[in-house]
């Protein structure tokens, strides 16, 4: 194991409480690997951190190309951090086509790491460059250090019996271990992920990637090109047992612990689309606990799937982004009439139409609300946060099981892809889930309503004395057989419209960070901007400004106390990555004059763009 | 049948017992209520309790037969009967599942699925009430319409050219392929008795009479005159005889079938062709699937019956390997990955 500790390093460390590296190189040069190995390596050594990669919308674009680059960008800490950082501090580019793209968003003095050796003139030309940048002076205004990656890994490795090819595949570690170096960070997280990863299959492979690792670690300690390398202390994080989760593992578990604590079997029917697809691929890889997946021929079978496993008493779900709830609308708007328990997931992607799948966005609320014919009103719950995916997952099968109504969980790009620590929980301690399946055939009426909840009963196939026919047509109160009177619609309608709109006395009031009596300025928001809205929030705060926050994770119904809340200050900003939904939801419910902050640029807020419409507002 | 219920008490169950309270609501004459009275007849001898029967439609007049059922059903949404099914079964496999469906519901809308649903095998029945016609939405041409025909939204004549949902299930590489027809109610029976002995998606197709809409669609060779000289009744392992006097019978001439007469040109029942239900290859029963009037008599029966893993089979097999008898710990997968502690 290596390790640098704080006596043995040399005196030319610095002491920082933030670092944000963004590496970006060529899609073959193993940028996400690279990233996600220094954020492990953070958080297992304890700062709290946060993700967000970059990837390319196509497999493989043209090596050396610019549509072709791909980006993780790591934010680290020794403080709550609650976003990956407005702009990167460190700028590591592989290749021209990286730097081209990344460096307009580096700022003047931030520190720009290239390997020189890609900075030909083939690969400037694909990148758009007339003349070589490392030369014309145009980054003076950056710290520019110019590392020879290829030669030097080929350098390392030349003895390893390894093909050319292996050799400068292995190079991302080279620069991986120079950034180990440069932060202070420990190999040995990284060097066991090797040796699971290829000890077995290829040894060589797996020799030839540590011995590089080393090599890149020994250049920074060695070379004079570094005069300063850094620290940044640990994190005081909530005492427990962590692990770094991304948004879209957090779901997989949560719904997979959601099965274990309602004691029924998890069904989930889906269909590939980017970037829900890893939804699936976890769930599939659950078997072990009895998880049933289905790859289905499209989104509607999909859903279809859900319905059926519904119907039959499991917990019956599904999950897409955009483009697929827009397929699955006249399903939900089944479900929504045969009133069983189906949660559908969104991690909504930049749209309309097929939009730009590897960006985010957050413009599905409204068609979550209101995408189906005529009155169909469902749940809705969005987490807020990568590791609240998990919470939010059990949540939604609470409301879809006790109200016997789908839930839509509201996810995005942004929470499924990026990542930061998890407090792990026991699922011994989490709370059980009862489905209450009907059993007496003497007392069943198939719609017939529980009086607080306006649920109906889940009777499934295979229960004697309980045979009974539901359908996508009205049907009568209490009966459920077929009935088009005109009183029982509008009694249905109702009644169907109520019982969701009673989930509001059975779901936490929404909480004010800041100051709970009102002031100036409420930030409200949803979804993945309670990271920046509340660092925004922070800083005017610390700035002397009456500004808070209250973060929305239920959408439908909202929490009783959020009209209140509204009306406590004297101006509401929503800032959201889309054209005002929450804001003309919440102008159109409570008669409140809230403003939005609208950017759909399929990047998440910068923390700065938050602040400055905050300090707009507030003078 | 006499089944066991919950409290021992043995149960016979009768054709009535499958009848529902509802008020069935066809036009009067219409080729649904013989399917009906069969589907309800075949129940008792299915040897299954009733709760664990499950009739699943999609959209159309014949969608509406599980309101008519005394079992579990759901009324669904066009097309996607198939997906709710798949759904089902694979969640409860024990359950017996019927998909009711038409030639615009199965055909057109729901092409996509009832594809896939006969590929994937899933251990169920698919009943298409065939009546060559949109019935429920008043008069439209459908995906098995012939060309030219007539209609409220084909007013000079349907340019369409038309499928055969028997090739199509065959193409589909469903394992069990069999036709009926609306005025025969023992063929019926019998046939659907078949489908629901079949271990995969048997796929059953009725010629139906929708006599509001395209009264007599049918009749050219069901009506009971011309029937055994227009219409051949395929039984496994028998030659395929036809005909009032059964002086006729199919055989393969190069690669095509072809009526041909007993007793003339020197033709005996040992030229004639043996149908088996059982061969792999689908091409004497994708012939036969294209055997229509007036050039051929149409046959009826059990088209195909092979044997092949089914979906919902494959799937608990795989699950049980997975799962091998043990309660896995699902701290342990939270735990999974690098793990820090925090003190």
């Amino acid at each position: 194991m290596t390790t640098l500790t704080r006596e043995e390093a040399d005196s030319d460390i610095v002491d920082i409480d933030r670092v944000t590296i963004r590496f970006a190189g060529d899609s073959g040069d193993g940028m996400q690997l690279t990233g996600t190995q220094f954020t492990k390596t953070s958080a297992v050594f304890g700062n709290d951190i946060s993700t967000v990669p970059d990837i390319p919308a196509e497999i493989r674009a043209p090596q050396g190309s610019l549509p072709g680059v791909s980006a993780f960008q790591v934010s680290f800490s020794s403080y709550d951090i609650y976003t990956p950082g407005d702009r990167p501090d460190v700028l590591v580019a592989m290749n021209p086509a990286a730097l081209k793209v990344h460096l307009p968003d580096l700022p003047k003095g931030g520190m720009v790491i290239v390997n020189s050796d890609e900075f030909n003139e083939t690969n400037l030309k694909k990148a758009g460059y007339t003349v070589n940048p490392l030369q014309d002076g145009s980054l003076q205004a950056y710290r520019l250090f110019e590392v020879p990656i290829g030669t030097l890994n080929s350098r390392a490795l030349a003895d390893t019996g390894l093909s050319a090819q292996e050799i400068d595949r292995s190079k991302n570690m080279f620069a991986l271990g120079l950034m180990f170096w440069m932060y202070s960070r420990q190999l040995d997280v990284t060097i066991k992920y090797i040796e699971e990863r290829f000890g077995r299959r290829n040894p060589q492979v797996a020799e030839a990637n540590v011995k590089t690792l080393k090599a890149g670690y020994n250049y920074g300690e060695t070379t004079e090109m570094f005069a300063q390398h850094y620290h940044v202390p640990k994190a005081k994080l909530k005492p427990g047992v962590y692990r770094n989760v991304t948004g879209n593992e957090a779901t997989a578990m949560g719904f997979l612990a959601a099965s274990k604590l309602a004691g029924r079997p998890l069904f989930y029917g889906s269909y590939p689309i980017t970037p829900a697809s890893d939804v699936l691929h976890a769930l599939a890889g659950f078997k072990r606990f009895g998880v049933k997946t289905f790859q289905a021929e499209d989104e509607i079978a999909a859903i279809g799937s859900a319905i059926g496993a519904s119907f039959g008493g499991l917990l019956g779900m599904t999950g897409t982004s955009g483009p697929g709830i827009a397929l699955k609308s006249e399903a939900i708007g089944l479900a929504v009439m045969v009133e069983l328990p189906l949660v559908v997931i969104d991690v909504q992607r930049s749209g309309p139409s097929t939009g730009i799948p590897t960006k985010t966005e957050q413009g599905d609320l409204l068609q979550c609300m209101f995408g189906r014919n005529s009155v169909a009103p469902v749940a809705i719950v969005a987490p807020s946060t990568s590791s609240d995916c998990f919470e939010m997952a059990i949540e939604a099968w609470r409301i879809a099981i006790k109200y016997r109504t789908p839930v839509i969980f509201l996810s995005d790009l942004y929470l499924g892809v990026g990542s930061e620590p998890w407090l792990i929980p026991d699922i011994n301690d989490l709370p059980k889930m009862e489905p209450n399946f009907a059993t007496d055939p003497s007392t069943f009426k198939a719609y017939e309503r529980d009086p607080e909840t306006l649920a109906r009963p889940w009777a499934i196939p295979g229960t004697p004395g309980l045979e009974h026919r539901i359908g996508g047509l009205e049907k009568a109160n209490i009966t459920g057989n077929v009935n088009y009177e005109a009183e029982n619609h509008d009694l249905m309608t109702r009644l169907r419209f109520e019982k969701i709109e009673r989930i509001a006395n059975d779901i936490p009031e929404v909480e004010v960070f800041g100051d709970e009596d009102g002031g100036d300025l409420l930030v409200l928001g949803w979804g993945s901007t309670y990271g920046v809205n509340h660092t925004a929030v922070q800083r005017a705060r610390t700035a002397g400004k009456s500004v808070s926050q209250a973060h929305l994770r239920h959408l439908n119904p909202f929490p009783k106390n959020l009209g209140d809340v509204l009306k406590r200050f004297r101006k509401v900003l929503i800032p959201e990555n889309n054209m005002g939904q929450l804001t003309l939801l919440v102008r159109g419910k409570y008669l409140v004059d809230a403003e939005g902050l609208h950017r759909v640029t399929g990047r998440p807020f910068t923390i700065s763009e938050v602040e400055e419409k905050i300090l707009e507002m507030v003078d | 049948m006499v089944t066991a219920d919950k409290s021992e008490n043995i149960q016979v169950l009768t054709r009535r017992d499958f009848v529902s309270d509802q008020e069935v609501r066809w036009c009067p004459g219409c080729g649904d209520y013989s399917i009906l009275a069969q589907t309800q007849r075949v129940m008792p001898d299915l040897g299954i309790p009733r709760e664990n029967i499950v009739f699943i439609s999609g959209i159309g007049c014949s969608s509406r037969l599980p309101y008519y059922m005394n079992t579990y059903g759901f009324h669904s949404i066009h097309g996607r009967a198939p997906t709710i099914a798949t759904g089902l079964k694979s969640a409860r496999p024990e359950l017996s599942v019927w998909v009711i469906t038409g030639d615009g519901d199965a055909l057109s809308i729901g092409g996509n699925h009832i594809l896939h649903l006969m590929r994937r095998n899933v251990d169920l029945q698919v009943v298409l009430h065939n009546n060559e016609i949109y019935g429920l939405t008043k008069g439209q041409y459908s995906p098995t319409s012939p060309l030219s025909k007539v209609t409220y939204s084909s007013p000079l004549g349907s340019i369409d050219w038309p499928l055969r949902p028997l090739a199509v299930a065959l193409g589909a590489e469903a394992t069990f392929v069999a036709r009926s027809l609306d005025v025969d109610p023992h063929h019926m029976v019998e046939t659907l008795g078949r489908a629901a002995g079949h271990r995969g998606t048997s796929f059953v197709e009725i010629y139906q009479n929708c006599n509001i809409y395209n009264n007599g669609a049918f009749e050219d060779f069901t009506a009971k005159d011309v029937r055994a000289d227009r219409m051949i009744f395929l039984k496994h392992g028998e030659p395929m005889i036809f005909g009032k006097n059964a002086d006729k019978g199919i055989r393969i001439n190069g690669l095509k079938p072809e009526v041909v007469e007993l007793g003339k040109d020197g033709i005996t029942e040992k030229d004639i062709l043996v149908h088996d239900e059982t061969i792999e290859d689908p091409t004497i029963a994708f012939m036969l699937s294209r055997m229509d009037y007036p050039d051929y008599p149409v046959p009826v029966g059990v088209l195909r019956a092979v044997k092949r893993p089914t979906y919902d089979g494959l799937l608990e097999e795989q699950l049980a390997q997975a799962v091998g008898g043990k309660e896995h710990d699902i701290n342990e997968l939270f735990r999974q990955g690098d793990i820090w502690e925090v003190e």
